[in-house]
């Protein structure tokens, strides 16, 4: 059948499984909008408040649903306004196709208005982007962009269609959704070699990633560490990939990773490390880092792994492929003594851990915990909220924690919770701090509109908690700029948007409000005044190793 | 650390050199020369990169190429099983107490004067990268007004071709 262009992208978006899209209208994608109008029964747009909202929203649906995320913008700052949210995407592997119009191809060049190159823009923060050419171009174009938002290791694309090609028709020929390109599969010799190394180890750790999550993984990982009897930590963009309370489990590594997983990570003799990169937030000093360790390193994208460390066996292959493999190679054994020590781990960590009652970081988790469903997705923005929500949470099922790791975006929560919403239909949380959320709360507005059933947890400090943090460690005290006294009512404010919430002052406050929040028809804030120098611990310093760990500050 | 240089066979089109170049950008690889050119079919176009580092460095540029949806082959060209060859064009001031031991020099490289006026000569010269420099060196004896040269073109011996196509 003969389709304009505009057509042809909802079409094909129609026929790669999308059923939502997130976006926000303009100039020179009103055609697109046009064709999502006439198509509106077959695929749902969500109109946020801002772009950036979208592009967060597009990454939070992706995040929970494991299916590409759809952003849809206009030219110039329709598109300049996804930056931030396609550069999340794309540092946390997240997959996204992005598609924003541009003026009409004779212009492109001229400065014409809202003109920009977002192609250029976005090359360094895509996995591939494109300028369509021709609308005989598009359809193929698209279903292309999807094919390698999934394969291999996920990321976002973008594709810039201008005006002329949105209008310009051609014949168009359903096809079936596109396959991602086969799971890359491991080399056989390689991983027996990895085999025998974990054969020969006393004290296996299991270090995995946002890649396991990527490769569905799960449970292989599971069936591996029972066989090998090893205990598992994993990164920030690991959490949820197994099961918080199960007893393998050590928790987060990294600058404020989980003590007992840290320190036994640090004195294991070999490290099985599972779709992770090594970040620095991670590794502190790259120098010291698991220096008694022999690491083997899996990883879909050979880059990789010789980046960050020189690993004893670097294996390039899809996660899920390469652990099953390297299950068939290994015979089950038992670490008795290994587990001895981490028990002495837990024991320490235990003894560390805050006491104190009251409204702090750590009491208002575990009234959380109470209130969360198995698949309760959880939504963080960045600071020390997103860690004391990484360390203290349950989790009983992948894919519920949704944070932004390797861009650390500030006011990624609450596009990404509605996103992960609309993905799941599960009444969704979203662990905010007063900074983050003064970021993109705009996008209230859309979470009122679309009566999305969110409950806003706020951490209200009234300062910059983890900067105020890094300045009373390491910068004397001096708080520049990250006092906010600001006279912002947050109850007030959500009121005027169209909604509700309530101010929790006291603990014994705080559970009649999640009470309500998770009864509420819609969004609903809770707004929890904490201490400002709250802090977050233990604490790596930065570019430090474990002999540096901080965990205790003061009395 | 030591120089390599890899053979790189791109889609052929617009903006595909602007990929390449960038991701050397942003991820600080040292790129001593570059070349682009056409090739022996229209669906390719071939970059020839040389860059220096240790083995980890190179392994990072060559992992780091291959993940551009762009670029279709990848592939190190040892010296020993390799011919490169680069093309320099050299202006010198024509100065007639010099001339004389200019023409010595470009002789015994077997450079070429391409163009010969009052006041400067144009000498031609192929050859290795590291005989290129050598005579450039050489040249600095005398008065360089300008250089120009092509970086490298390179193709290994034999019947093996970056597309491994059977010959």
């Amino acid at each position: 059948m003969i389709l304009s262009g505009a057509d042809i992208v909802v079409r094909t978006l129609i026929e790669q499984g999308c059923d939502v899209v997130f976006g926000y209208p303009g100039g020179q994608i009103i055609n697109v909008y046009d064709s999502l109008y006439k198509y509106r029964d077959e695929l749902t747009h969500i109109l946020t408040a801002h772009e950036q909202g979208a592009s967060h929203a597009a990454d939070g649906y992706a995040r929970a649903t494991g299916k590409v995320g759809v952003v849809i913008a206009t030219s110039g700052p329709g598109a300049t306004n996804l930056v931030t949210g396609i550069a999340t995407a794309y540092l946390d592997s997240i997959p996204m196709v992005a598609i924003t119009g541009n003026v009409f191809s004779s212009y492109i060049g001229s400065d014409s208005f809202q003109e920009i190159d977002i192609t250029g823009i976005t090359l360094p923060i895509t996995k591939h982007n494109y300028v369509i050419g021709s609308v005989d171009e598009l359809a193929d174009t698209i279903r292309e962009a999807f094919r390698l938002a999934v394969s291999g290791r996920p990321g976002p694309v973008l594709i810039d269609i201008p005006k002329d090609i949105q209008i310009a028709k051609c014949e168009h020929e359903p096809k079936a959704p596109c396959v991602p390109d086969e799971r890359i599969h491991a080399d056989d010799i390689s991983i027996k070699e990895a085999a025998e190394c974990i054969s020969e180890a006393e004290r296996p750790f299991i270090y995995f990633g946002g890649g396991l999550i990527s490769s569905h993984a799960e449970d292989e990982l599971m069936q591996l560490a029972d066989l090998i009897d090893a205990p598992i930590g994993c990164s920030l963009m690991g959490i949820s990939g197994v099961e918080t309370d199960h007893p393998r489990f050590l928790g987060m590594q990294g600058m404020h990773g989980h003590y007992a997983s840290s320190v036994a990570m640090h004195r294991a003799d070999c490290i099985i490390s599972l779709g992770v990169r090594f970040n620095d937030r991670v590794t502190g000093n790259r120098e010291k880092f698991a220096k008694n360790a022999k690491i083997i390193h899996i990883d879909v994208d050979s880059s990789e792994l010789s980046k960050i460390i020189s690993p004893a066996y670097a294996i390039r292959g899809d996660v899920k492929y390469t652990v099953k493999k390297l299950i068939e190679y290994l015979a089950p054994v038992k670490h008795s003594q290994w587990w001895e020590t981490i028990k002495g781990l837990r024991a320490e960590e235990t003894a560390i851990m805050d006491k104190r009652e009251g409204l702090t970081p750590l009491r208002v988790m575990e009234q959380l915990n109470r209130h969360l469903l198995p698949d309760t997705p959880v939504a963080t923005d960045v600071g020390q909220h997103q860690m004391w929500a990484a360390q203290y949470l349950n989790f009983k099922k992948s894919r519920r924690f949704i944070s932004s790791g390797g861009l650390g975006t500030m006011g990624f929560g609450i596009g990404a919770a509605i996103g992960a919403q609309i993905g799941t239909g599960k009444h969704t949380v979203l662990v905010t701090g007063d900074g983050s959320f003064g970021m993109c709360l705009q996008e209230l507005a859309t979470a009122v509109s679309y009566k999305i059933p969110l409950v806003i947890l706020m951490l209200n400090n009234g300062v910059l908690g983890m900067v105020r943090q890094w300045q009373t460690l390491f910068f004397n005290e001096h708080y520049s700029n990250t006092v906010l006294d600001r006279k912002t009512d947050f109850v007030q404010l959500i009121k005027a948007f169209g909604s509700d919430g309530v101010r929790v002052n006291n603990i014994d406050e705080l559970s009649p409000a999640l009470e309500k929040a998770f009864s509420y028809d819609g969004p609903y804030l809770i707004e929890c005044m904490i201490d400002k120098d709250e802090f977050v611990l233990p604490m790596l310093p930065p570019g430090g190793s474990m002999d540096d760990i901080i965990v205790k500050v003061g009395d | 650390m030591h120089e390599f240089t890899l053979a790189v066979l791109v889609k052929n089109k617009y903006g595909v050199l602007n990929r390449v170049t960038s991701m050397f950008r942003r991820r600080r690889f040292n790129i001593r020369s570059l070349s682009v050119s056409e090739t022996e079919t229209d669906e390719y176009s071939r970059i020839t990169v040389t860059s220096y580092g240790c083995d980890t460095e190179k392994c990072q540029l060559i992992d780091q190429l291959s993940k551009l949806v762009d670029v279709c082959f990848v592939r190190e060209l040892a010296d020993k099983d390799s011919v490169g060859f680069e093309l320099l064009l050299v202006k010198i001031r024509n100065d007639p107490e010099n001339r004389a031991a200019v023409r010595d020099t470009a002789d015994s490289y077997g450079a070429e004067t391409v163009d010969y006026t009052r006041e400067s000569v144009i000498l031609k010269l192929t050859g290795s990268t590291r005989k290129i420099n050598a005579f450039i060196d050489l040249m600095r004896d005398f008065s360089i007004l300008e250089i120009c040269r092509t970086g490298v073109a390179s193709l290994e011996r034999g019947n093996t071709t970056i597309r491994k196509i059977k010959i």
